[in-house]
């Protein structure tokens, strides 16, 4: 298999320059499964896909360069950091662990997320957490830094999104919530009526939710280094799902 | 069928997971660069297509004829060559004529014959028709009633090279690393609704607009028939054409700027037009009701281009993808954000435009002409 790896102060490195992408995933679960390291570095990485699938258990992978789409796809243990920017669909239906990203994310972060969290620097595209889902104490979260694109949290069926408006960016994406039936979305800062969905209601964040907003934006501000009591200072505003079953009439006579 | 099984799918999954890829550079100081950069990144997207058709769209390439057109023409037969041939005669003074140099074929199969011709119009009794006008007309001539004839191109001081293969081993066929152009634009292909043959392949040009898709326009139809009420007809089976006709339309015969095209390809629904204030709300109507048949449906994004300028469009709900990213004089756009950063690793800024909303590099401008509030702005 092509590939040189080399380990240096307990971490893997490896240059993956010019590596296929099923070569480079097959060399990632080869190393993690053979020496079992704490972290993993990548160099050099051009578009290489799915980059922490196939991976179970705990390990960090630190990412230099762009990885490709799908990162983390149904992963399920890693720490993924990605100092750059993360393409379309990072996190799709992730199970656990987290993705760390030192930039922007492209669309669909998150998709049918079901656990695990996802911390983004900056904004992301359109689409994110579409149809995050949750189970029971499996909650995903999606904190962002600054804002997102349009149809944020579409058919969205579980989970938290935290949308913080960092840098005072204003919210201009429209159709969020659109389908919207389960789980939590936390905005800092104004949205207008208009570019809510049709199926969610506004409203305080309550008691509780104070608590999932602290923790969270806590963690979120131990890696971008902000300060947590200054960003929970808001405003927030919280958009719900107003039905279970938004077109549960639509197609059933 | 057998062989296209073992070039599309390697690796025997279930189900292919592919989209077209494009990719576009543009020095805004019109400084000439190869294409050998620009074949590496759209071979860095090289699991976007299936291997059914990749193509490049070069500018500033024919300096010495520069104010010829230059007709880049595909022959399936030699007769279509020699009929084709005749008719040039009769209509252009040929200033030069040559078969479009290439190398052995590598992993593409029965390249058809392609040649250029840098040609210029007789004029004899010719209606007051422009001379732009006049090449469309003879194009169309070509391509719907010479057989086995289809014009790639037909612009001055361009080209477009392409066929059913990956992008890089187009490119390595037609030799574009040794080409050099300001502005170039790239496609890998993975078609959807049509099969994959050499005319089929992106960019889809007329005179010297050229685009490259990733898509499907649904309203394919209604925008044929609308284009062939003013001349246009569309023979190449491939849902991308209309985009070129319709551009050529818009921004050559009806002088519109492209972002007000852009509105026209991509309209504002009407819900966002009705919160718009009275004039902008008159506008867009007015352009709903004009262009309504032009209003490209379904999921897009396009890398326009003609001489001296370069447009990346998405579609208004962004159901395909576009990130952009600039460097001194260079504007990039791209499906992946990797394949720019493959070449131009220190970029001062990458973005994700906004669906709907048109990013411009025109020649001699100083900098990217885009809406300021795009995403991923650091």
């Amino acid at each position: 298999m092509k590939g040189i790896y080399l380990s240096k102060n307990g971490r893997v490195v490896v240059d993956a320059k010019d590596i296929y992408y099923r070569d480079l995933n097959r060399l990632l679960q080869k190393i993690f499964v053979e020496r079992h390291p704490k972290v993993i570095e990548l160099r050099n990485v051009t578009g290489q896909r799915y980059i922490g699938t196939r991976i179970r258990g705990e390990v960090e992978i630190d990412i230099f360069g762009t990885p490709g789409s799908d990162l983390g796809a149904f992963m399920d243990g890693p720490t993924i950091k990605v100092f750059g920017n993360a393409q379309d669909g990072c996190g799709n239906t992730m199970n656990s662990g987290r993705i760390i990203v030192y930039g922007h994310a492209g669309d669909i972060l998150g998709m049918s997320m079901r656990g695990g969290k996802i911390f983004v620097k900056t904004d992301i595209g359109y689409r994110g957490a579409i149809h995050m889902k949750e189970y029971k104490e499996k909650i995903p979260v999606i904190v962002v830094g600054g804002t997102s694109q349009d149809f944020l949290g579409e058919y969205m069926a579980g989970g938290v999104v935290i949308l913080l408006g960092l840098n005072n960016k204003s919210h201009r994406a429209t159709f969020i919530g659109t389908g919207m039936h389960g789980g939590r979305i936390f905005i800092r800062g104004r949205v207008e009526d208009y570019q809510l969905g049709k199926e969610v209601g506004l409203e305080e964040p309550n008691e509780e939710d104070r608590k999932v907003l602290e923790e969270n934006i806590t963690e979120f501000c131990t890696y971008f280094g902000y300060e947590p009591s200054e960003i929970l200072k808001g405003p927030f505003i919280k958009l719900y799902p107003k039905y279970l079953r938004p077109y549960g009439r639509l197609y059933a006579y | 069928m057998k062989d296209l099984e073992r070039i599309s799918n390697p690796f025997n999954d279930d189900k292919v997971i592919a989209s077209c890829s494009i990719f576009g550079a543009m020095s805004l100081e019109g400084r000439k660069f190869s294409g050998k950069d620009i074949i590496r990144a759209i071979a860095n997207m090289r699991d976007r297509g299936n291997g059914q058709g990749g193509g490049f769209a070069v500018y500033g390439i024919y300096p010495e004829y520069e104010d010829l057109y230059a007709l880049q023409i595909m022959f399936q037969s030699r007769a279509a060559k020699d009929d084709t041939e005749s008719f040039l005669k009769e209509y252009f003074s040929i200033a030069h004529s040559e078969e479009i140099p290439h190398r052995e074929p590598k992993n593409i199969s029965n390249p058809p014959l392609v040649w250029r011709y840098f040609v210029e119009p007789k004029r004899m009794e010719q209606r007051d028709l422009s001379d732009d006008d006049y090449v469309v007309e003879k194009v169309m001539i070509i391509n719907t009633r010479i057989e086995d004839a289809f014009v790639f191109s037909s612009g001055k001081d361009m080209g477009v090279f392409k066929g059913v293969g990956y992008p890089e081993d187009i490119g390595y066929y037609f030799c574009l690393d040794e080409y050099e152009g300001y502005l170039w634009t790239a496609h890998g292909r993975f078609p959807t609704n049509t099969q994959g043959w050499w005319g089929g392949a992106h960019p889809f040009s007329i005179l010297d607009w050229t685009v490259v898709h990733n898509g499907e326009i649904s309203s394919y139809g209604i925008n044929k028939r609308f284009l062939e009420m003013y001349g246009y007809y569309c023979t190449m089976h491939t849902d991308t054409e209309v985009v070129a006709y319709a551009i050529d339309l818009l921004m050559r015969k009806h002088r519109l700027p492209i972002e007000i095209v852009a509105k026209i390809f991509a309209a504002p629904l009407w819900e966002e037009i009705e919160r718009m204030p009275e004039k902008e709300r008159r506008l867009y109507t007015t352009l709903r009701e004009v262009y309504g048949s032009l209003l490209l449906n379904g999921p897009f994004t396009i890398i326009i281009a003609h001489r001296g300028e370069m447009i990346g469009l998405g579609d208004r709900v962004r159901l395909r993808p576009l990130t952009a990213g600039v460097k001194d004089d260079m504007l990039y756009l791209s499906s992946e954000e990797a394949a720019i950063r493959l070449i131009c690793p220190d970029l001062e800024k990458a973005w994700i435009p906004k669906g709907g909303e048109p990013i411009v590099g025109r020649l001699g401008a100083s900098e990217v002409i885009h809406k300021k509030y795009e995403i991923g702005i650091a």
